[in-house]
């Protein structure tokens, strides 16, 4: 006998088991529906925000000798070297401190907003909407607030990054403490333990390798947004990079961008380091 | 019988003098750690310029401008208070909806080359080594650089106006889409890979037929996530002239029309809870049809 099908065999096969290989009418309208409507949203959007085609090849052009004018990576100066290095460090220390401080203003936030912590409703909800409201204003918009309070420099940068983080923390903290287990929190309540005992004991050692880890996880991403947050005057690397980016210093923005990728993934490396050593090899 | 322990056992104390030893090496690892943690807070405070003094001396600053973007509203004439507000509100809603499309696009262009690229990133698709190195180095670079540092890139290249920011998050979205899909497509079943290999087919019907349908729900619930962040950073590509409302943003803030700001900020706020809301309901629509089959 042979395996092969014949051509009839096989149009037979197919006319018989039609139904279950093209699959349900309403299915592949749906499908089709969706993606439709997904096209012709794109498309309206292209149209409305003025993307032509000659506008996008002239761009293109632009662009490839823009990479070819940054090659090789030169600050121009050894000193000016120093100065980005310098920028660097600054966009480092506002990643960290910032991301620091808000993990700690945030530790009572998140109880506060956790339904398990403290069950009104009111607190909870009133807790939940502001910090959804400070999360929801991006990070550069608190530096240009914060730079009309302490003035520009780095320390506008970090007070902004802290800001935009409480609201991300306190967020996730309550999050945390809301899927924590309940039962060692029941145990130091039958052995007398007071509210303050029951969240020291019970709840704190559950939830804080989850929040190590997000803190960690928020350095890392934090070190990324704090590179842009010099644009608007608040310390760090992104001054420089605006300003050569401005001034058409291609071969400084190349070297400039270099810096950021050779920081960025060194601290990568290390928060995801520390990060094993401190919740072994699960996956958080 | 009482449980009363004998202290001078010798079983005993050398059992308690283990314990205080492997106690005492912890504590002196926690104490190490503690110390350079405190030390980089110190170096961390010294490189940001930290001064706390400053900061209480001007503090008072922070709510006080808070207080001086809320309008004043009456309750007597709330209607022309609320007006007066949001007297642009028309122009606002028009920018709003150009920063809503500006995410929208540049979102389903990233998630397509997030897509196409993603298969040739994944460890347990990937044809050859060295492509799919070069993949994730890629991807990298597109999601390390900010998008606003693209932007501000793009805005030189093609002129002012919405297009570059389209692009700038388009390629951050590719780098970011790019990673999480090809974790996702790492760890599929690969039975149905080795099925349809069996059969006789080729590298693209293998991922048409056996990884598509696996990973398309977690797909797709990704770009939703990233459609709603995506939102957030369109708010403020107009701080570099790339289009949406953070232009007429960054104009109140640097001019202080106060309560200018405070009323697009607050635009923008709504917005984006919407649309977290809207994507947030729609992924658990996905996750369910997918539990459901």
């Amino acid at each position: 006998m042979s395996l092969a099908l014949s051509a009839t065999d096989r149009a037979a096969l197919i006319g018989r088991h039609k139904s279950a290989i093209d699959g349900s009418l309403q299915t592949r309208l749906t499908t089709v529906a969706v993606a439709a409507g997904l096209v012709g949203l794109f498309v309206y959007g292209l149209t409305t925000l003025e993307v032509s085609f000659w506008r996008v090849i002239t761009g293109f052009g632009n662009l490839g000798t823009f990479v070819v004018l940054m090659l090789p990576p030169d600050p121009g100066t050894w000193a000016r070297g120093m100065l980005f290095v310098k920028a660097l460090f600054e966009t480092i220390a506002i990643a960290f401190l910032g991301t620091i401080l808000a993990a700690i203003i945030a530790f009572p936030l998140g109880f506060i907003a956790a339904r398990n912590v403290i069950a009104n409703k009111v607190v909870h909800f009133l807790a939940r909407r502001s910090l959804d409201t400070v999360r929801g204003v991006d990070a550069l918009i608190w530096a240009l607030i914060w730079v009309n309070v302490v003035g520009l420099g780095p320390f506008a940068g970090m007070l902004a990054i802290m800001t935009s983080d409480i609201g991300a923390f306190g967020k996730l903290y309550s999050e945390a403490i809301e899927a924590a287990d309940r039962k060692p929190v029941e145990g130091v309540t039958s052995m007398g333990g007071g509210k303050l005992h029951e969240i020291r004991f019970g709840m704190i050692p559950q939830v804080l390798p989850v929040i190590a880890s997000q803190v960690l996880y928020y350095i890392e991403s934090n070190t990324r947004s704090s590179t842009i947050i010099g644009i608007v005057g608040a310390g760090g690397i992104g001054l420089y990079l605006a300003e050569t980016i401005r001034t058409l210093e291609w071969q400084q923005v190349s070297f400039l961008i270099l810096l950021i990728l050779a920081a960025v993934s060194a601290i990568d490396f290390i928060s995801s380091k520390l990060r094993f050593a401190i919740i072994g090899k699960r996956a958080i | 019988m009482t449980l009363a322990i004998d202290r001078n056992d010798p079983a005993i104390r050398a059992h308690a003098d283990l314990y205080r030893r492997e106690m005492a090496a912890k504590n002196r690892q926690t104490l190490i750690g503690v110390a350079i943690f405190a030390a980089c807070v110190v170096v961390a405070g010294i490189g940001s310029e930290a001064n706390p003094v400053k900061f209480f001396e001007n503090v008072w600053r922070f709510p006080k401008y808070i207080l001086d973007t809320m309008p004043t509203l009456r309750f007597a004439t709330l209607g022309a208070d609320l007006a007066e507000w949001f007297w642009g509100l028309k122009g606002w809603l028009k920018l709003l909806w150009q920063t809503v499309l500006i995410a929208y696009t540049g979102t389903i262009m990233g998630v397509v080359g997030g897509f196409l690229l993603c298969f040739v990133a994944a460890a347990n698709l990937g044809k050859s080594g060295w492509l799919r190195f070069a993949t994730k180095r890629y991807l990298e670079f597109c999601r390390t650089v900010p998008e606003l540092v693209f932007a501000l890139i793009f805005v030189i290249a093609f002129g002012l106006g919405p297009l570059p920011g389209v692009l700038a998050i388009a390629i951050h979205t590719m780098g970011a889409m790019g990673k999480l899909f090809s974790e996702v497509v790492e760890n599929i079943d690969m039975k149905p890979v080795d099925g349809l290999t069996a059969t006789g087919a080729g590298w693209w019907q293998v991922i048409r037929f056996a990884v598509v349908p696996q990973v398309l729900s977690n797909f797709a619930s990704y770009s939703l996530l990233r459609f709603e962040i995506n939102v957030r950073g369109a708010s403020i590509m107009g701080f570099v002239g790339a289009g949406g409302i953070g232009q007429d943003l960054i104009e109140a803030i640097r001019k202080f029309y106060f309560t200018d700001v405070s009323a697009i900020l607050l635009l923008i706020i709504v917005t984006v809870m919407l649309i977290d809301y809207g994507t947030e309901r729609l992924r658990h629509s996905l996750i369910s049809l997918e539990h459901g089959k």
